[in-house]
Parts: structure tokens; sequence; C-alpha cells
């Protein structure tokens, strides 16, 4: 389960609308405890991969990481996943989402269809690696 | 011992804790310490082929090890290091 405020989730949508027709993304700050995840903030981020391919792909450097972090840690907070928008594509993982993630964190993936925001979901890698389940959002 | 800071999503397999003190005379051998004590990371880690997965990067007092020696890259007892995730996906 993943808790979302509203207004948390429209603002990750409205990044990946900005995006459009490249992929958006982002961080989740939140809180984790007994498997629940509470997503309190967002922190939108310039998609690091190279221009010509940001239509299908998006990168968040480590640089990048460290700052999040170090932002997170002085707040209270945890990166407690990743989101990251499909431009006319559904909202699932695709193989080259499997493999750069991680287990524990929450993928949060937007659909949008010319340019708008039609749902989003939230994914976990399995700990083998094997494939993504989808985790329900509670806003 | 050298500490090395895990991130969040790879304590479950380190029992929780955030910074472990390892030993090892270069990056090699200080996470081939860190994965004889905590097996369960190694397929996070690594990669089928036995390389260090691109999305992990080690980080050297602050310094990414790839501009250093990388995996050769001589560690001191007071050093620090950091794995810190790069991430992507399409």
């Amino acid at each position: 389960m993943l808790s979302i405020h509203p207004q948390a989730l429209r603002a990750l949508q409205s990044h990946g609308e900005a995006a459009y027709p490249n992929e958006g993304a982002g961080l989740l700050l939140g809180r984790a405890a007994d498997g629940h995840k509470t997503v309190e903030d967002i922190l939108p981020l310039d998609n690091q991969w190279g221009a010509e391919e940001q239509y299908h792909r998006y990168l968040i450097t480590p640089q990048d990481m460290l700052r999040a972090e170090t932002e997170a840690a002085r707040r209270g907070l945890d990166v407690v996943g990743i989101f990251h928008s499909h431009p006319d594509h559904p909202a699932e993982p695709s193989g080259f989402d499997r493999d750069w993630a991680l287990p524990w964190y929450s993928y949060v993936i937007t659909s949008l269809q010319q340019g708008r925001a039609i749902v989003s979901r939230s994914w976990r890698l399995r700990e083998d690696r094997s494939q993504f389940d989808e985790e329900e959002i509670e806003t | 011992m050298t500490t090395i800071r895990i991130p969040t999503p790879l304590r479950p397999y380190t029992s929780g804790q955030a910074e472990i003190a390892v030993s090892g005379e270069n990056v090699g051998a200080v996470l081939a310490d860190l994965t004889t004590r905590h097996p369960n990371l190694k397929q996070h880690l690594y990669n089928e082929a036995g390389e260090l997965r691109a999305f992990v990067n080690i980080f050297l007092n602050e310094e990414d090890i790839r501009h250093v020696r990388g995996v050769e890259t001589p560690v001191q007892e007071k050093d620090r290091l950091m794995i810190v995730p790069s991430i992507a996906g399409g």
C-alpha cells in the first residue's frame, strides 16, 4: 500500500505533462513503516538521459540522489520511491525499468495520452528481480 | 575497518543496518567482504557476469570510484564509502 497526498499525486502527474513528449521523473519523499509507505512530498528532477532518447528513457544521477537524500534527511523524511511518466504508453513497467530497478522502492508510473495524465499506478520489484508487482495507491 | 553506507532499499539485506564496518585493501575487496557478511546483497550489486550493476555507484569520501581506479581504488581505514544508486528506466 502506498499512500499519496492528492496534491503530491497531482504534482507528479503535472511534472509528467510538462515533460511530454519526453519522460519526466523525480523522487517520492516520505516515511515507511511495516510495509506501508506514505508519500508526503515529491522532488521533481530534470531528466538527465541524453536529450534524443528522453522520449523513452529517464535518468536520475547519483549526484542528484545524494542531494535528494540530504534534502530528505534534513526534513526528517526518506526517499521512498521514484516516479516517472510513460508518454503514450500504459502505466506499466518495461523490461528496461526492471533492469534498473531496486527492491523496496515504490515505482509510480503515470500514463500520458496526448500530453494529459490518464492514470498513475505503483509497482515494486520482487526480491528475486524476476518481475514487478502492483501495489495499491491510496490518496 | 572502513565504513560503508547502505542505501535505504538495500538495508533489508543488511538486517536494517545503515552503516557497516568492512575490511579490504581496495574497493573490490571491501565489497567482497560486505557481500560475504551479507550474501543476499550480492544479486542487487552484481549482474550475472559478476560486474557491478549499471545503477550501482560507489563513492569513496564523496568521489565516484569510476573517476579514480574503479574497484582497484585503494581504501584506507579512515575512509568512508557510500553505495548510491542512480535511477533510470524507460
